[in-house]
């Protein structure tokens, strides 16, 4: 399918190390649809990367759709909105599905759904006005990472952008939100990224699609070039794991590496969600804040398996039981996706802004592997896009070697769980690096 | 609500993620080591008769019931399902004269399951070749029955074994081999059970890469090494340089023995250099050693520089910065 289309699209078959991995997007023919209002949603002080939000609002106050419920004075955080109309009920302590506890607010439903008569369409004038309203909206990476987007836009003078990559390559199997949004909302997509070139002045915009989507490569292309001035580029990526890893895809993208401990800025990019960037289209038009979120909902435990738009704040439970429910031969519940997700022990927790999917599959249907003997054949080392050796990593963890734990850079590893995916004797490598980060935070905290 | 309490019943499986997992396990790749190795088994028998057939069995047998005892004696786990102790008893077994008593090819297994391996934590903790130190320690324990060579074995005839000299001692010691170069490729000359036959050897090698169960690196710097070496000392002499590829057992050491995982070097920089330290040693042996045979020694004493060459060839992370880069930044 792709290679006729390859001519226009120049694919950048860039990339290194990462796996082959089964992309099982069942849901990707399924339109969004929207699921109704829930009676209650429960609003977590703490959906983003950074300084958690207060709550704004009391008890027994009455909020209606998109009005500030939670808000904070740090740069790196992003208000919250409410996400239905109501009262406040409540403000206490709630599990969220990674299993801490953070401050939530309750708001129980009147059933109107009345928008909040303070939302007006914002007025753009300048990138300051720009950034603003990025932060008005709510918005935080929609990928999964959930960082607050304006902190993105903020630029410093002496880090220029020429580039804005926009992640489409949706490289984790079964999720299919970002490519259902590249097919129905393009048009926002492409408008969105003109105005963002234009107020933060930004010659070059890519669009990164792996090239298992065609379609969305075609869609995009197309409306680029209807409405688009031509800077805008579709690019398709090979699929290979972890292709939509903010370093990997700025590699693949454009040929630059980011050093490490460096960010995308460092290197004269910015890389925006696919989804992130249709909502700040959409947002510059209607005004209404991060109210809902897509989500995939798929697995061979989930009886109607299908992508979903939800208030955030609705229990996993009822998004459960809007899909189906689950098949009674469950034995694993994911939050995201099966490469990078959570398995939850829990389902009765709130959807925040940062969750893409929601799986479960049933008993046999994941592919398990004893954990053996590491018998050092060097897979991980050779898949890993980082260039790291997490067998080594492994081994200073069990015999608590802090210097070679230091050498073996494990800060740089952004647990893609490519080494723990090809591992033959089913290591939990992942589980290693998490410890070793915890080791050394330990042991820096120890020398101060 | 519904779902709440079926999750409260089940009790679902909780693991760090990733949740998919490829379908590569460390035992299919030891099953694809024993396919790589039917060839050269056939081979033996075919050479070398039913006494052939003897010696691979014993092996095979006393390495599993070594690996199933110990574990048990340890109190670990049954390991012998990973093959791991079958891929040692076969390579054990290819690394011996056909004609070794055969009550002593368990103490060789002794010491390349129980000592090697188990004692140091079983699969992929042994820091040498199991099956090399188990054969080393046979030839220094009975030098004369692990060095008595025999003529390849006449289906059909009922004469006795007679016993001659290897090509490689042959042709080290400056006569002319008696096996011409064809019979060299098909193996039929005298020798360690599993060597002989090139085209065998060579066909597992190539399952093995198309598999991708090994890197070709090793193979090609060992024997790209030794040719190299070996046309030199030759002073360019083809026969020489043939003779001394094809014989002893270069080509199972580089394609079986020295890809071994546990005790190579994990990256491809690595891999390269123990490859030419294994062909670079193994030829100097051959041809200044008072011993002809250099390949087990060479591969052993790389083994245990292994960690060493591990450390000097660790893998630069994506956008590593070079440190001289890194001060430069520092002082701006």
């Amino acid at each position: 399918m792709l290679k006729h289309i390859a001519g226009v699209l120049s694919p950048a078959a860039r990339g290194r190390g990462g796996v082959k991995v089964p992309h099982n997007k069942n849901t990707e023919d399924c339109k969004i649809i929207r699921m109704p209002a829930p009676e209650k949603v429960v609003l977590p002080m703490q959906q983003h990367l950074g300084a958690p939000c207060t709550p704004t609002v009391k008890v027994g106050d009455t909020v209606k759709v998109g009005q500030i419920i939670g808000d904070s004075d740090k740069f790196i955080s992003a208000p919250i909105h409410a996400s239905i109309s109501g009262k406040v009920t409540a403000i206490a302590d709630t599990v969220l599905a990674n299993g801490r506890q953070a401050p939530a607010v309750t708001i129980e439903s009147d059933g109107e759904m009345a928008l909040f008569d303070g939302i007006e369409i914002p007025v753009v004038n300048n990138a300051d006005d720009f950034r603003k309203a990025v932060r008005d909206s709510g918005l935080v990476g929609l990928g999964g990472a959930g960082f607050p987007s304006h902190v993105k836009f903020a630029l410093s003078p002496d880090k220029p952008i020429d580039t804005i990559v926009v992640n489409a390559a949706e490289c984790e199997p079964h999720i299919t939100v970002d490519y259902r949004e590249c097919l129905d909302n393009t048009l926002y997509i492409i408008r969105s990224l003109m105005i963002i070139k234009e107020y933060l002045n930004i010659p070059h915009a890519v669009i990164a699609v792996e090239d298992n989507k065609p379609a969305a490569i075609v869609k995009l292309q197309k409306v680029a070039d209807e409405v688009g001035d031509g800077s805008i580029k579709v690019m398709a990526l090979k699929s290979r794991y972890p292709q939509g890893a903010e370093k990997m895809i700025v590699y693949s993208a454009t040929g630059r590496k980011i050093p490490l401990g460096k960010l995308p800025a460092d290197v004269g990019i910015i890389v925006m969600n696919v989804t992130s960037t249709a909502f700040i289209g959409r947002y510059l038009e209607t005004g209404k804040p991060l109210v809902s979120r897509s989500l995939t909902v798929d697995g061979s435990a989930i009886i109607k398996p299908q992508n979903v738009r939800v208030p955030i704040g609705t229990n996993l439970n009822e998004l459960i039981d809007f899909c189906g429910g689950f098949k009674p031969d469950l034995d694993k519940v994911i939050a995201g996706g099966p490469m990078m997700g959570t398995a939850l022990v829990n389902t009765n927790v709130p959807i925040i802004k940062s969750y893409n999917a929601v799986l479960a599959f049933s008993k046999g249907t994941l592919r398990e592997k004893p954990d053996n003997n590491c018998i050092r054949c060097g897979r991980c080392s050779q898949v890993c896009p980082m260039g790291l050796m997490p067998t080594n990593i492994m081994r200073s963890v069990k015999v608590r070697d802090f210097d070679g734990l230091k050498q073996s850079n494990v800060i740089a590893c952004m647990q893609c769980g490519t080494c723990a995916y090809a591992c033959p004797a089913g290591r939990p490598l992942v589980q290693y690096v998490v410890l070793a980060k915890d080791m050394l935070r330990e042991e820096g905290a120890k020398n101060g | 609500m519904a779902d709440n309490a079926l999750i409260q019943k089940i009790k679902p499986t909780v693991a760090a993620s990733p949740h998919f997992k490829s379908h590569e396990t460390s035992q299919g790749m030891m099953l694809d080591v024993i396919i790589a190795l039917v060839p050269a088994l056939v081979a033996s028998v075919w050479i070398f008769g039913p006494r052939a057939l003897a010696v691979n069995a014993v092996s095979v047998v006393s390495c599993v019931l070594f690996e199933y005892i110990t574990r048990k004696l340890l109190k670990r786990d049954n390991t012998i399902k990973d093959l791991s102790a079958v891929v040692t008893g076969l390579l054990l077994a290819f690394n011996l004269p056909s004609t070794l008593p055969l009550w002593m090819i368990p103490i060789g297994a002794f010491v390349a399951i129980v000592v090697v391996k188990q004692f140091f934590g079983g699969i992929g903790q042994n820091f040498v070749n199991p099956a090399l130190m188990g054969r080393i320690v046979l030839m220094v324990s009975f030098a004369g029955p692990m060095s008595k060579w025999v003529e390849p074995y006449k289906w059909g005839e009922t004469v006795d074994a007679v016993t001659t000299a290897t090509p490689l001692f042959e042709i080290q010691n400056g006569t002319t081999p008696t096996p011409d170069l064809l019979d060299m490729l098909i193996g039929q000359r005298a020798g360690c059970l599993g060597e002989t036959c090139a085209i065998a050897l060579i066909i597992g090698g190539l399952y093995l890469l198309i598999r991708k169960v090994i890197s070709p690196s090793i193979p090609l710097t060992f024997i790209g090494t030794v040719a190299v070496f070996m046309l030199i000392a030759g002073k360019g002499d083809p026969n020489y340089l043939a003779y001394n590829l094809l014989g002893g057992g270069l080509l199972i050491g580089a394609i079986f023995m020295a890809t071994d995982y546990a005790t190579c070097p994990l990256t491809s920089k690595g891999k390269i250099i123990y490859g030419i330290g294994c062909g670079l040693v193994a030829a100097l042996i051959r041809q200044f050693g008072s011993y002809n045979e250099g390949v087990s020694f060479a591969i052993i004493l790389m083994n245990l520089l292994v960690p060493h060459i591990d450390n000097l060839t660790k893998l630069k992370p994506f956008g590593y910065i070079k440190e001289k880069k890194q001060k430069e930044a520092k002082a701006e």
